[in-house]
């Protein structure tokens, strides 16, 4: 075991899977102590290249020497016994099982041979406090928020004393608060010379923590330098492999600066209230041809006023607006008969048919529609399938494909398309672009604008600032279940935002003015 | 399979509701045993209590294995046949004592468990399809080898003195009962294996992502539920004095229904070794009072009315768990 | 990740791009063909007299009842659920025909065809309730008509045998048309019902749908809870149809033995034909052909002599096998 050298060192790495070549020739060297961003759009290769490390995938050639060593992991366990741990995105541990038994499961402490709880209990707490965590540890995992589980999930990496922490996308669940909680584990990580692999699309965190960035386009490396050295900018021209210039006039996103011209009003929420205790007391509307933007923490009811608005929670008080007109939506089915769509906010649980083919799933929600006394009308189905396809662009090998064998952005595609088909007056995004690539992000942000250009309203939630910045019209503001500010468009920054997120709205900053 | 993890209000639910299930079948069992007892001279008497624990000690068997297995989110069907399987081998063995006649079968039952183990674990069938193949297997098995009929055990191999034996006044079989359920809850509440085994059945993939050896922990909790089948079987042979290979028939289903209504979560990742003790009793009573009803002469209840009122008790312990559960959250 | 390759796909002519995957794709279904090829094959050299109209008619008539429970089993389990009642509402539909053609009642057996299949199908809607609007998962809420059912049969007839003799009912399931017997033209119309209802109907696709992703259909205006009591309803009624050709066969209704492990033998013929219990996708013309190698493979045994607690024991290897091979076929 050397002390000198990079900890990892990964080269010449290929893999090729029936029809793709994964990765070709990719590398990757991370330092000691060090944090390092890996960075590139779905496909680029990146999560191929952590599974290798990991021992998730076999490589098909190149070497992997870890701390002077080659080492060759075939099991995610091997990876874990050899000094690699992995955090994942989803927190993925066992919600019925204490945070203490999930921080040791399969290495619980032991007095002839039944479990000490007390010995476990004391180094869970113990493990915790080392990344400034105080929670109950005989606590069921599941019934702690996320930004907490994933601390959990660390302190179980830390516990197998390993010197190679991955993370990927470790932030997705995270508000600010706790994306700083998890910085400052990460520096002590540092400081204890743990080194740290960062995959993530966010920039600014990238950025603000990462000393490295590692850059991949499709199944190479492409670039290798410190994060001082390259402006954002260039560092998403590298990733899109697109001219540094075009990237600074279009922008960052998909959307365009200028505003929507307002119409009439389609939906108006009042004083919503929800089952369960998350949808305290909402309001917001939405004109045909604007898009109004959602923002709130986890856990502040933006998604729970989506489903309350289709029909998907049941409403205990409140009023809902329609064109002027109250409706009570009892199911999904009648907004969907009232012109709303929602696309939901987790794809995988409650957006695609996995068996299904992408026609299948594009024509779910308009089967009534296309179905004369009860049978399909398969000539219209294909058509309207096809015209879909064409028009936003849906990258698959045909409309029988299965639609969980398309990449993030496709399926989103799919199921952007399951609303349009029908014609929707109003459109309830909630974190439409989540889990996609850079490119296809993009895509789907110009797409939403051209929608409301086209006189659809828009209720977009987002977590990402840039993405609400740049794409609302207004931006109404939840917290703790309640409305708690309603920005007009020229009051939208950043700061703003973030401002009544925390806090409540800043002096002066645009109240709730019912419109 | 969602990887993502519950949000925090369903697992506080389903905890909630896993408890309030286990506590209202202990209530619905204390509340029948009131009834018996008010109701019926001799209900509380030595003779029944004891015969009725000696009698469901191997429905009890069966369904502390069963409930190991739910909480991998798995299950076994083919325990009924096991058990009339094992009788049969029991009975055949006896002559050679007590010892083998407790050893083979068992043995037989673990074997059928680690085939229907490997199945699930390795050949990642669903232990619904495999296990459903294995009561078909061990019936025929159990047919076949008794020749269609039931198999006296040898009286003189001091084989029957399981089921006559009796420690402090209570029958052998009632301490295997005691002593398996004891062993039960200690297991489940304080050893590694428990964990892994609740783990595996919250979330399989996660679990395996963590470094369980999920294959081999799925083995072990097939193979024990067919030793208890086995071991139930061989009950089965010493108090009747026959193996009976056509006996066992739905014995699986009662199994499910008692963990069921003890609180397990037939999807596994959370359980109860006591709440499936209550389960076996209440169910188990259900009988006894129509027996005693019947006794009564008051009315006079065909024993296909026991079904019905087995169903319609089922039914009703359900109904209540679910209402206290979605009220309670 | 694989990276897509292009858009529409080439090649298989427009009209049959239009039929949904699952059909498409006979894969599992052309292994189970084969087995069944092979059975009939191995039946019409070794065993004597196979191929006459006798021996395909007794096949067929036997298998008919568990095919058509099947045909309802393969909807229930399609949106991942399951039915275990269906044996015991086989033994209630039996128990009441005759009590009603037996009766002085007008229109008897009219009667005793309709109201024996509705009272069935009630019970199958009862499934239905307790899952849908009381929270029961589907093998609890099933069980309890499992274990209560045939009781209620055996207090309908009080444990006794009922013989009877009444061609107009009979004819259900002794009857020939153009000679082929009754029964077999039920299976095989029922069959086409239910198969075309899964391909070309919207109904079938939502009952797919709710297995595949019950929240995404839900969510995408599908009216679950409707096409849930739906589907154990339509396995409650063809229960029912099933236990009145089985007890015009027997010219007789015994409630202690009417539909006895008739829910394992129809979930092991839609699983053996390539349906799976998860639910998602299912396939009607395995679940038959699942039907009839179980059924060929228990001739074929029988005429050779093999004791039947033998068969079961090759059955269940039978069905492990086919699951097996399913399994591997998919990844």
């Amino acid at each position: 075991m050397t002390t000198t050298g990079p900890l990892l060192q990964m080269e010449g790495i290929s893999k090729a899977f029936p029809g793709v070549r994964a990765l070709e020739e990719a590398s990757l060297t991370v330092g000691r102590g060090e944090v390092h961003a890996v960075m590139g759009q779905n496909g680029a290769g990146k999560s191929t290249l952590i599974k290798i490390l990991t021992g998730a995938y076999r490589r098909d050639a190149g070497t992997v020497t870890l701390d002077g060593q080659p080492v060759d992991f075939h099991s995610p366990q091997q990876a874990q016994a050899g000094g690699v741990s992995t955090i994942y995105q989803e927190v993925n541990l066992v919600g019925f099982r204490s945070v203490a038994e999930n921080i040791f499961l399969g290495r619980e402490p032991r007095r002839l041979g039944l479990i000490d709880r007390r010995r476990m209990h004391a180094e869970a707490r113990r493990l915790l406090e080392r990344l400034g965590v105080e929670v109950e540890v005989s606590r069921p995992l599941g019934s702690i928020n996320v930004a907490l589980q994933q601390m959990v999930a660390i302190a179980r990496a830390i516990s197998f004393e390993s010197r190679l922490v991955v993370m990927d996308e470790p932030t997705s669940s995270l508000d600010e608060a706790e994306v700083a909680t998890l910085f400052g584990v990460i520096r002590q990580l540092k400081a204890d010379r743990v080194s740290v692999i960062f995959v993530s699309h966010r920039l600014d965190e990238v950025y603000a923590i990462c000393d490295r960035v590692t850059i991949m386009r499709d199944g190479q490396t492409v670039d290798d330098r410190a994060l001082a050295d390259v402006g954002r900018l260039e560092l998403v021209a590298r990733m899109l492999g697109k001219d540094l210039a075009e990237v600074r006039r279009s922008g960052a996103t998909g959307f365009t600066d200028a505003t929507h011209r307002a119409e009439r009003r389609l939906l108006e929420v009042r004083g919503l209230r929800g089952a369960g205790r998350t949808l305290e007391h909402a309001d917001v509307a939405v004109r045909a041809g604007e898009i109004v933007g959602l923002a709130g923490l986890l856990g502040s009811g933006r998604t729970e006023l989506a489903r309350a608005i289709f029909g998907a929670d049941p409403v205990e008080a409140g009023e809902l607006k329609v064109d002027g007109r109250p409706v009570r939506f009892g199911s999904p089915a009648d907004a969907i008969r009232a012109g709303i769509g929602l696309a939901p906010e987790d794809r995988k649980t409650e957006g695609i048919v996995p068996e299904m083919s992408v026609r299948e799933n594009l024509t779910l929600a308009l089967l009534p529609a296309i179905s004369r006394y009860g049978v399909v009308d398969r000539r219209r189905q294909q058509e309207v399938v096809d015209r879909f396809i064409r028009r936003l662009g849906i990258k698959t090998t045909g409309p029988d494909q299965k639609i969980r064998e398309l990449s993030g952005g496709n399926q989103q595609k799919v199921l952007l398309a399951r609303w349009l088909c029908l014609d929707p007056r109003l459109l309830l995004l909630d974190e439409p672009t989540r889990g996609i690539d850079v490119g296809a992000k993009g895509e789907i942000q110009a797409l939403i604008n051209e929608l409301a250009d086209s006189g659809l309203g828009v209720l977009m939630i987002s977590s990402e600032l840039e993405e609400l910045v740049e794409g609302s019209d207004r931006v109404v503001v939840l917290r703790d279940g309640r409305t708690v500010a309603e920005l007009p468009h020229a009051a939208i920054t950043e700061d703003a935002i973030m401002a009544a997120m925390a806090e409540g709205p800043a002096d002066g900053a645009g109240e709730e003015d019912g419109g | 399979m969602a990887t993502t993890s519950a949000p925090a209000r369903s697992i506080t639910r389903a905890r909630l509701a896993s408890l309030l299930q286990g506590q209202g079948a202990l209530v619905a069992l204390a509340l029948l045993v009131l009834f018996g007892a008010l109701r019926y001279d001799n209900f509380l008497s030595a003779y029944n209590v004891t015969s009725f624990l000696a009698n469901n000690a191997k429905f009890g068997l069966i369904a502390l294995g069963m409930t190991f297995v739910i909480m991998t989110g798995g299950i076994d069907l083919s325990v009924g046949a096991v058990a009339a399987l094992a009788s049969v081998v029991a009975a055949m063995v006896s002559e050679y004592g007590l010892v083998a006649g407790i050893a083979v079968p068992v043995l037989v039952g673990v074997v059928i468990g680690l085939v229907n183990g490997s199945l699930v674990a390795w050949g990642r069938l669903q232990p619904f399809i495999v296990t459903l193949a294995m009561l078909l297997a061990a019936r025929g098995l159990a047919l076949t080898v008794a020749g269609n009929q039931s198999v006296a055990v040898d009286f003189e191999s001091g084989f029957t003195a399981l089921g006559t034996t009796t420690l402090l006044t209570l029958a052998a079989p009632i301490w295997i009962f005691a002593v398996a359920y004891l062993l039960g809850v200690l297991v489940l509440g304080r050893t590694p294996f428990s964990r892994h085994v609740l783990a595996i059945g919250d979330n399989e993939e996660t679990a395996r992502l963590m470094g369980l050896r999920v294959e081999r922990v799925k083995l072990a909790v097939y193979a024990l539920s067919g030793a208890l089948a086995g071991m139930a079987g061989v009950l089965l042979a010493a108090q009747y004095g026959a193996g009976q290979p056509a006996e066992g028939v739905g014995w699986e289903l009662t199994a499910i229904a008692a963990v069921v209504v003890g609180g397990t979560l037939l999807t596994g990742g959370l359980g109860s070794v006591v709440g499936t003790l209550w389960g076996v009793l209440l169910l188990g009573l259900i009988f006894n009072v129509l027996n005693f009803e019947n006794g009564r002469g008051v009315i006079s209840l065909s024993p296909y009315w026991q079904s019905i009122v087995l169903g319609g008790f089922l039914l009703v312990v359900v109904l209540l768990q679910n209402r206290l559960a979605a009220r309670q959250t | 990740m694989a990276r897509a390759t292009g858009t529409a796909a080439a090649g298989a002519p427009g009209r049959l791009r239009a039929w949904p995957r699952d059909v498409r794709d006979l894969g599992q279904t052309y292994g189970a063909a084969a087995a069944l090829a092979l059975l009939v094959l191995y039946n019409a050299v070794f065993t004597d007299r196979f191929l006459t109209t006798d021996s395909i008619y007794v096949n067929l008539t036997q298998v008919a009842p568990i095919v058509i429970v099947a045909l309802g089993m393969t909807l229930v389990i399609a949106t991942g659920g399951i039915d275990l009642s269906v044996g015991s509402l086989m033994a209630i539909a039996g128990a009441l025909a005759p009590l009603i053609f037996l009766s002085d009642l007008p229109f008897g057996v009219a009667l005793a065809f309709v109201v024996p299949v509705l009272v069935t199908g009630a019970f199958g809607l009862f499934n239905g309730v307790l899952i849908t609007r009381f929270g029961f998962q589907p093998i609890i809420a099933t069980l309890v008509l499992f274990i209560a059912g045939r009781g209620i049969a055996q207090v309908l007839t009080n444990g006794e045998l009922q013989p009877f003799r009444n061609p107009a009912f009979q004819y259900i399931g002794l009857g020939r048309v153009l000679g082929i017997p009754v029964q077999v033209l039920l299976m095989l119309a029922i069959f086409a019902v239910v198969a075309w209802t899964v391909r070309a109907t919207r109904f079938g696709r939502q009952v797919l749908a709710i297995g595949g992703n019950e929240a995404a259909a839900r969510l995408a205006g599908v009216p679950v809870n409707r096409v849930k009591l739906a589907v154990y309803g339509v396995s409650g009624l063809l229960a029912g149809v099933a236990g009145l050709i089985v007890i015009a066969i027997n010219s007789s209704s015994d409630a202690n033995q009417v539909g006895l492990n008739v829910e394992l033998a129809a979930i092991a013929a839609v699983a053996v034909g390539g349906t799976p219990l998860t639910g998602g996708r299912a396939t009607v013309v395995g679940t038959l052909i699942g039907a009839l190698i179980l059924q060929l493979l228990r001739f074929t045994l029988l005429s050779h002599g093999v004791p039947d607690a033998v068969a079961l024991v090759v059955q269940a290897v039978i069905i492990v096998a086919a699951v097996f091979l399913q399994r591997q076929r998919q990844t």
